[in-house]
């Protein structure tokens, strides 16, 4: 018996109506009567599809995440045009021993400082050694930087700087350690977003050189690359990463296994034929169609080479059957077209529709994931299908050496099943209702910085500075007066003041830079620099006079357009955060607005910031794709039910169907605890895989029923003609999404392991749960449900 | 054969060894232009203008700013200015005085009516922003020969005329720019539009002049000045309502001490 095909006449019912018999004969006769044609014609098709490639480029930008009508990013986007632009790059700079109040140090932070400002597309360049410091000299104002000269540099003048640094509040916490031993260089960037990936590689590349530049000058000395611009760029690079290591990687890992199940050299050429033009082609449309590459629609070349083996081997397998049976080469590939046509296209249909419902995540990348695997996975069926059997055709073949007429150890399994199925039963359901119970201790958390595996540099240099200053979260809020001038009203001034201390006394909150403190620091300027006039000014026409004051004295690039806007209406006040998880930031964010609408309900806020949008999508994907769960069950159910012509088996395969993502899940509860963006896909995307599995199986043994066989006699002819199959193909689909782990981006490899997790766990259940259950419950005549 | 490879050569060679020739030559016509300019704007004494500047960000929202300026033509030193503001309101009153120098840091003071004080403005804020706006301090100071060194780079028609195109590079290193493009009229040699670099280099702003008219027979006035930010997408444009020569204004009111007197 033919090890894995669906009985023609058991779906002879969706086969006539798709595809008369009598002409499916002859498109195939057709088909092996001229192969090159088709060879020919697919070529040419091939090559027009995949001429898109030209198009795709890798993009590294974090709002690759979000949709244009997101609301997290619509709020950044109006505060980004309101003040100035965010995107920064971070350099931190640690000496070996000691602090940066050093004359050495104080000159290469001097030195990093001035060379920072060349970085291209920079606006802005922040520093200890550049902070404008301001200074009452009888009636003078003195403005300067706080290292100007570093001739200037003595005793003296470094415990004057030390002091002023780290007592400053616009500084501690930020571009100085409280220690003194880590200082920051940020460098504010505006990319014109002409050519945005070529602009953050510049950016971060001068960034990156320069380093290199200082680190040879001070070996002794770490140096550290942070920020939105040094994090789209660790996007784009371990994107461009994976496609370079894994992808290899998951060929080698398909040519041994193809070596394993087929031990065939042409029928291993013919797959990798089939896999290379699916891939190309569907890489081609994805150009054509204007989709990127990213961290996600990069995984689309590994996850096709699983789906598309798994066609191609059950096809070769069927065929090598038939020569062992001493068929012709056309006879054998006719046999097992027939006995694959149905099954390799509901199969792939399940697994595309599985793929389509990643189009209503909230997550544009994850939606052309989608879109490419299901264009992708339905491209291979029709390469299967038709390339396959004219290349098989063309190429010399011989009769595999593994088939076997029955699987001792398949049979020997079907034995101990249906012997101990009353404890199976129970035990299986408790193990999966036990795993399923731990569902709860997942919690959703996206924190962009945690996505890279804690080995890559980016994540390095982030928890570096993490430790130190506030690098990877912030949350900006934007407070308006409602009239222009506003801010310099002593009540305003009052309210952000107040809200500042507010903020400062959160536990999470490292530093908060706000208007109030340099309010307070120019009104102290302006007596002399008596620190009893640390406090606000009193009067608006003061604050106003003082600020204007201040505005005129600073130089380039350090004016107060990233805290006023405009018309001095509104002002943004940035807390830096610790590292927290993205329910933590949300809840911050309500609690923050809560005491301003509570304080000051006269004045309009509003928040935003990277780090917000990240902790708000992924409760906004996880509801979205939830909602869209049972829409692809129902799908997938009917598409079981109409192929299987039986509501009964239809429902029967529902459990099995919903179970092994319950475990998944509950497994992954237990193990990690985390949902990321890549883990709130995997239900719907593993749920169109392991249906296949369901469906061999129940397919085999209705087949058996129908003949009159009972339950005990059809789950062993199940067993035997679908089992060895379904682990091979479990095994193939384990190991390729298994690949997918050694991503250093988390979302990838945790996407890669839960839904290996998924399919092992989808085997485990068909193979000790779904006949048990048979065993129990379809214990009836077997006419009646015929 | 030989010759078609050996003329170009020899023409590159040639071609190599002109240019510093060709670039002094330059140098010398672009000084010469700068020093026609400021020879031709020699005298005009002192006067008086009142200013509205409107601040735009890049979504387009638009901030207005009144002012009163009067200036003082200093033969042998940089000019003198000095600007009353209007509006916004809680700054009416406040004013700001500066005596600009070729070469040395400008003196710079303000007025605080709130607390009717002088102070003296101790910064290196030539680069930075005049009133939060797109100009900076530089972009609006007396033009000077000393400030610069001049880089005569071509012709090119310009509006209704033709105009000279001068690369300027500013003398001093707290300049904000690395060079300045200017395009002066051969009709007046006034600019009408200047392109400022920044210090890595790239087209940070772009000033044009416009509505040129001329007083007292000879000197030539811009009534609308545009600068454009490329790089944040902010503007700003200064309107000059109206111009008054001779006003009778002497070194006097431009000291300290009338600062306090300014209404």
């Amino acid at each position: 018996m033919d090890a894995y095909s669906y009985q023609p006449k058991l779906l002879a019912g969706l086969t006539k109506q798709v595809l008369e018999q009598h002409m499916r004969q002859r498109w195939l006769s057709w088909v092996l009567a001229h192969p090159w044609q088709v060879l020919l014609s697919t070529a040419l098709l091939v090559i027009l599809m995949s001429a898109g490639i030209s198009k795709l480029a890798f993009r590294g930008d974090f709002r690759i995440f979000f949709s244009a009508e997101n609301p997290q990013l619509q709020a950044f986007e109006q505060m980004q045009d309101e003040f100035n632009k965010t995107d920064n790059i971070l350099i931190g700079v640690a000496p070996a021993e000691g602090t940066v109040f050093s004359a050495d140090m104080l000159t290469l932070l001097k030195q990093l400082t001035d060379a920072a400002w060349q970085t291209p597309y920079s606006i802005r360049v922040d520093s200890v050694t550049n902070f404008q410091h301001t200074e009452a000299d009888a009636d003078d104002l003195l403005v300067e930087d706080l290292l100007l000269d570093v001739s200037q540099l003595n005793t003296d003048k470094i415990a004057k700087i030390e002091r002023i640094a780290l007592s400053e509040p616009a500084l501690v916490n930020r571009l100085i350690s409280t220690d003194g031993r880590v200082a920051a260089i940020n460098i504010t960037v505006q990319l014109p977003e002409q050519d945005k990936n070529k602009e953050v590689f510049d950016a971060y590349e001068y960034a990156r050189q320069l380093t290199l530049q200082f680190k040879q000058q001070y070996p002794q000395t770490e140096f550290h690359l942070a920020g939105v611009i040094a994090m789209n760029h660790a996007l784009a690079y371990e994107a461009e990463h994976d496609a370079r290591t894994l992808i290899p990687f998951m060929f080698l890992a398909i040519v041994l296994m193809l070596a394993l199940l087929l031990r065939s050299v042409s029928g291993a050429a013919a797959t990798i034929v089939i896999i290379a033009i699916t891939i190309t082609s569907t890489l081609g449309l994805a150009g054509w169609a204007g989709i990127f590459l990213s961290t996600a629609t990069v995984n689309v070349p590994t996850i096709l080479m699983t789906l598309a083996v798994a066609d191609c081997v059950h096809i070769i397998a069927s065929m090598q059957f038939a020569l062992s049976q001493g068929e012709q080469k056309s006879a054998a590939i006719q046999y097992s077209m027939q006995r694959n046509l149905v099954p390799v296209f509901i199969t792939s249909s399940t697994t595309a529709i599985g793929f389509l419902t990643l189009n209503f995540s909230e997550v544009p990348i994850l939606a052309d994931l989608g879109n490419m695997s299901a264009v992708g996975v339905m491209l291979a069926c029709l390469f299967s299908l038709v390339v396959l059997p004219a290349l098989l055709q063309l190429l010399p073949l011989k009769a595999g050496k593994q088939q076997q007429q029955k699987d001792s150890l398949m049979d020997a399994l079907a034995g101990f099943i249906i012997r101990r199925h009353n404890l199976l039963l129970p035990a299986m359901l408790i193990l999966m209702l036990g795993f399923s119970a731990l569902i709860p201790l997942n919690k959703i958390n996206d924190e962009a910085v945690k996505y890279f595996a804690p080995e890559t540099q980016f994540r390095q240099s982030m928890d570096f500075l993490d430790q130190h200053l506030s690098a990877s979260a912030s949350v900006d809020f934007a407070l308006h007066s409602g009239e222009s001038s506003g801010v310099n009203q002593p009540e305003f001034i009052a309210a952000v003041e107040q809200f500042s201390n507010w903020l400062k006394q959160q536990p999470d909150v490292i530093h908060v830079n706000t208007v109030s403190d340099t309010f307070k620091r120019l009104n102290q300027n302006m007596h002399g620099d008596d620190p009893a006039y640390y406090k606000l000014p009193a009067q608006q026409d003061e604050a106003a006079q003082y600020l204007l004051m201040y505005e005129m004295s600073l130089p380039y690039g350090l004016d107060l357009n990233n805290q006023l806007n405009l018309d001095k209406s509104a002002t943004r006040i940035t807390a830096s955060l610790k590292n927290m998880g993205s329910k933590e930031i949300t809840q911050f964010e309500q609690s923050a607005l809560a005491y301003l609408a509570n304080h000051y309900p006269q004045y309009q806020a509003s928040a935003a910031s990277t780090a917000l949008m990240f902790g708000y999508i992924g409760e906004r994907n996880m509801a979205s794709m939830l909602k869209t769960l049972p829409l692809a069950l129902v799908l997938i159910s009917l598409l079981l039910i109409f192929s299987l012509r039986s509501w009964r088996m239809g429902l029967i395969s529902l459990l099995p169907n919903i179970a092994p993502a319950a475990i998944g899940f509950g497994i992954w509860g237990w193990y990690s605890g985390e949902i990321n963006l890549g883990l709130s896909v995997v239900a719907s995307l593993s749920l169109g895989i392991i249906v296949d599995d369901t469906v061999h199986f129940l397919a085999k043994y209705q087949h058996a029923r129908q003949e009159g066989r009972d339950a005990e006699a059809a789950v062993r002819y199940a067993f035997n003609s679908v089992g060895r199959a379904l682990w091979i193909t479990t095994a193939v689909l384990v190991i390729g999404f298994s690949v997918l782990m050694l991503s250093s981006f988390r979302l990838n490899s945790d996407m890669g392991l839960l839904t290996a997790i998924i399919i092992l766990t989808a085997l485990v259940i068909d193979f000790l749960f779904l006949p048990a259950f048979l065993l129990k419950f379809d214990t009836k005549d077997s006419k009646r449900h015929a | 054969m030989r010759n078609y490879l050996l003329t170009p050569l020899l023409l590159i060679s040639l071609g190599l060894a002109w240019q510093p020739f060709s670039l002094a030559a330059d140098e010398a016509k672009g000084l010469q232009i700068a020093k026609e300019r400021k020879s031709r704007d020699i005298g005009w004494g002192d006067s008086e203008s009142q200013t509205t500047m409107v601040l735009r960000n890049a979504a387009g929202d638009e901030s207005r700013r009144e002012m009163r300026t009067a200036a003082l033509e200093v033969q042998g030193d940089g000019d003198k200015g000095l600007t009353i503001f209007d509006e916004p309101r809680d700054v009416r009153g406040t004013a700001f005085l500066n005596h600009s120098h070729p070469t040395a840091e400008d003196d710079q003071w303000l007025y605080l009516p709130a607390v009717k004080r002088v102070k003296r403005i101790a910064s290196r804020n030539k680069s930075g922003p005049f009133m939060g706006s797109e100009f900076a301090y530089e972009d609006l100071s007396s033009f000077e020969i000393e400030k610069y060194r001049f880089n005569y780079l071509q012709d090119e028609p310009c509006g209704d005329s033709n105009c000279f195109v001068l690369e300027q590079i500013p003398a001093d290193e707290f300049s904000g720019y690395s060079k300045s493009i200017a395009w002066l009229s051969q009709q007046h040699y006034q600019p009408v539009k200047v392109e400022y670099y920044d210090r890595k280099n790239t087209l940070l702003k772009t000033l044009t002049l416009q509505d040129y008219r001329q007083y007292l027979d000879k000197y030539w006035r811009p009534h609308k000045l545009s600068m454009v930010n490329h790089q944040t997408g902010k503007s700003t444009d200064l309107l000059i309502h109206k111009i008054e020569f001779n006003t009778g204004r002497t070194a006097a009111d431009f000291d300290t001490n009338a600062l306090q007197r300014v209404r």
